[in-house]
């Protein structure tokens, strides 16, 4: 009897554990089918989002409360009088220290005609000068990477030539706008002087002043105020002297920063 | 079939196992380098120029994008093409083998053309896009090592 509840019992345990065995063993090869899937979709996802997140990050808040166009977007450059640092050309006649006083944000970037992302980065800073208006004081100043591209000098010239008869603005916003153009010529010059006859300039004039001394001391300084700021790349940013991180040389990195310096002087 | 060609057999189907395994953790690193390229693209912003490095020169080019798609968002697609497919080998579907093959081959093409515009054409170099060349030449090797294996396993 006892003998006879035992195989009985034995029976059971061991049905059960056969039973538990080939139910592990499915879920065990539903499992190995199905986790290749899971995790490419995990990767999927995670990739997704980060992209997304990092996109999302970087997009512009609302613009700024009361928007003024800066009427001197393209309006003739003027040479600042205050010295050091030499401001090189900035979108109105203030210059940084005289920024504080008025309340204003003094917004200095550092460029290469040459250099791509600062072709980018410059439809981002028009808008924001436009939505500025008054409160931001703009200036460029040349960073020309003569190592690294041939023609960074000569676009530097060209502008300055051209500031010479009051067209900064319009050869600074031909020469990035034009950039892949005259980028891989062999010889830019030619390119500069249709530029600067296109806009209504002495184009004889302008030749002789990309050469002039004048022109090159201009570029001369603001690659001296470069070195004393350890500017390494183009485009940098500084508000109010203050270097802006290059991750936030975005639009809504930058406004953040003006808003912030602009907050600092209520 | 005796014992030692089945032990054989096993080693041979585990190397394998391994090889797809590093194929898939390649491509992984492969496409978070693209996805970097690409929100850097997306973001309007490449690599700035440097006097150190040329990254803005190739990535700000003509040649880093296609049809207003940034070239990376590419190699992005086709690194998870390649970790989705690896995979997929590592769990026993040996049926995307083939697909593997056509993707790193694809890969290894536009790799090549791309070394030669930075070379040739831009003369500079990026260390991202260098880095995601060596991922893909690096995955093009195991691809042929593959290739060998998989020969031997089925003589």
């Amino acid at each position: 009897m006892r003998l006879y509840r035992i195989s009985w019992l034995s029976l059971i345990v061991h049905k059960n554990l056969y039973g538990t065995q080939k139910r592990s063993r499915r879920i065990g090869f539903h499992m190995k089918k199905y986790l290749p899937f899971i995790f490419i979709a995990i990767v999927l996802c995670v990739s997704l989002e980060v992209v997304a997140l990092l996109v999302r990050s970087s997009s512009p808040p609302p613009p700024a409360a009361d928007s003024k166009a800066v009427a001197s977007q393209v309006a003739p450059a003027t040479q600042s009088s205050s010295a050091p640092p030499p401001p090189s050309t900035t979108s109105s006649i203030n210059t940084a220290a005289a920024n504080v006083a008025t309340g204003s944000v003094a917004l200095e970037e550092f460029g290469d005609f040459q250099c791509p992302p600062c072709a980018v980065i410059d439809p981002v800073l028009k808008k924001i000068k436009a939505d500025y208006g008054n409160r931001l004081q703009f200036t460029f100043r040349h960073y020309p990477l003569m190592q690294m591209h041939k023609h960074a000098l000569a676009s530097s010239r060209a502008a300055e030539a051209a500031r010479v008869q009051g067209r900064f603005w319009e050869m600074h916003d031909r020469l990035y706008k034009e950039q892949t153009a005259w980028s891989n010529a062999a010889d830019a010059v030619p390119i500069f002087t249709g530029y600067a006859r296109g806009l209504g300039m002495d184009a004889e004039r302008f030749r002789r002043d990309m050469d002039s001394a004048e022109v090159n001391q201009r570029i001369a300084l603001d690659l001296q105020r470069a070195h004393s700021l350890k500017v390494t790349g183009t485009p940098t940013l500084f508000i109010n002297n203050r270097e802006v991180p290059y991750e936030q040389v975005t639009d809504g990195g930058l406004r953040q920063a003006i808003n912030a310096a602009l907050g600092e002087k209520r | 079939m005796n014992h030692i060609e089945v032990r054989r057999r096993s080693l041979q189907a585990n190397r394998l196992t391994l090889l797809y395994t590093i194929v898939a953790l390649l491509a992984l690193v492969g496409l978070v380098d693209a996805l970097y390229l690409t929100v850097q693209h997306l973001k309007g912003r490449s690599a700035r120029c440097t006097v150190a490095t040329g990254c803005s020169e190739v990535l700000g080019s003509a040649y880093a994008s296609f049809s207003g798609m940034p070239i990376a968002a590419f190699g992005a697609l086709a690194y998870f093409t390649v970790f989705s497919l690896a995979t997929l080998l590592v769990f026993g579907y040996s049926g995307v083998r083939i697909a593997l093959m056509f993707v790193v081959a694809a890969m290894f093409a536009t790799t090549l053309w791309l070394l030669y515009v930075q070379a040739f054409v831009l003369r500079a170099f990026c260390d991202y896009c260098l880095l995601s060349a060596a991922f893909t030449l690096t995955l093009a090797t195991l691809i042929v090592v593959e290739r060998f294996e998989s020969r031997s396993r089925k003589q």
